[in-house]
C-alpha cells in the first residue's frame, strides 16, 4: 500500500490525485503500527493510540491541503503541478 | 490467526486493499480514484475490526471514510468537471515512479522479513475496552496519553483558524 502511494505521489500531475496517494501512504503506516502492536506487544496499547492520533492528524492536514488547492485554483484555473510555477511576487 | 476462516477473511481483506490502492493511483478519472480510496479505507477498517480493535475501526470509518473522502469529492467537483480524463502520463515520470515504489518495497520487505518471524503463532492479544481507552487518554501516568490529547486539540484549533484564513474572500 505504501509503494502504491509512493508511485502515485511521483507520477500524478493533478494535485488532488497527489493528495489521494498521500492518504494511502498514511493509511498503510497506521496498519503497520496496529499490526505490530497486536502481534509483538499484546499487553500494551501504544500502537493503537499512535494510529488514533495519526488518523486525526491526517484529517487536519488533508483539510488544510484542500483549502490551499482551492485557493490556487481561484488564482489560476488549473491544478496541474507543472503549471504552478510562479510565486507571489 | 488460528483458524482457516480467519486466514481466508484476512486474505480477502488484504487483496481488496492492494487492488483498490493500485487502481486508485493508476486510473485516469479523478472521481474514480476517490471511490477506490473509499473502498481501500473501508477494507482497512475491516482489518482493524478483525484484529479486535473496534474503537480504532469505528474512528477510521467515521473520520477517514466519512469525512476525508467527502472532502475529496467536494474539492474534485469544485475544481474539475467529472467527465474529464487527466492526460496520459509521460513515460519518464512513470519509470521514475516505478523505480521509487520498487525501491521502497525492497527496503520495507527486507527489514520486515529479516526481523520478525512472520509465521509464528500469535499470542492472545488484548482487546482494549472503552473504560481502558478513556482512562488512558485522560491520565498522566506512565502509559497514558493526556499530553498528546491536549496537543492534538490545540493543533485542530490551529488547523481550523488556518483554514478559515486561507479560504476567505478578499
Amino acid at each position: 500500500m505504501f509503494c502504491c502511494g509512493v508511485y502515485g505521489f511521483i507520477t500524478r500531475r493533478n494535485m488532488i490525485a497527489i493528495l489521494i496517494s498521500l492518504e494511502l501512504m498514511l493509511n498503510s503506516v497506521d496498519i503497520n503500527f496496529v499490526v505490530f502492536n497486536r502481534f509483538l506487544f499484546p499487553g500494551e496499547m501504544e500502537g493503537m493510540f499512535f494510529s488514533l492520533f495519526a488518523i486525526g492528524l491526517a484529517a487536519a492536514e488533508t483539510a488544510l491541503a484542500i483549502a490551499i488547492i482551492i485557493n490556487v485554483f481561484r488564482v489560476s484555473e488549473n491544478i496541474d503541478v507543472r503549471d504552478v510555477t510562479k510565486m507571489k511576487f | 490467526m488460528e483458524s482457516v476462516g480467519s486466514i481466508i477473511v484476512y486474505a480477502v481483506i488484504a487483496l481488496t486493499i492492494i487492488v483498490c490502492s493500485v487502481l486508485a493511483v493508476t486510473t485516469r478519472k479523478i472521481l474514480r480514484a476517490a471511490t477506490y480510496l473509499l473502498f481501500s479505507l473501508f477494507a482497512t477498517a475491516a482489518l482493524y475490526f478483525q484484529l479486535d480493535y473496534e474503537f480504532l475501526g469505528a474512528v477510521q470509518i467515521a473520520v477517514y471514510a466519512g469525512g476525508i473522502v467527502v472532502l475529496f469529492v467536494f474539492s474534485i467537483l469544485l475544481t474539475s468537471k467529472p467527465g474529464d480524463n487527466t492526460p496520459a502520463l509521460a513515460s519518464k515520470k512513470r519509470v521514475l515512479g516505478g523505480i521509487g515504489a520498487l525501491a521502497m518495497f525492497l527496503v520495507a520487505g527486507y527489514s520486515l522479513v529479516s526481523r520478525t518471524s512472520m509465521l509464528s503463532a500469535v499470542a492472545a492479544g488484548g482487546n482494549p475496552s472503552m473504560t481502558e481507552i478513556g482512562t488512558a487518554l485522560m491520565g498522566t501516568g506512565h502509559g497514558q496519553y493526556l499530553l498528546p490529547f491536549e496537543a492534538i486539540s490545540v493543533l485542530l484549533l490551529a488547523c481550523i483558524i488556518g483554514g478559515v484564513v486561507i479560504a476567505r474572500k478578499h
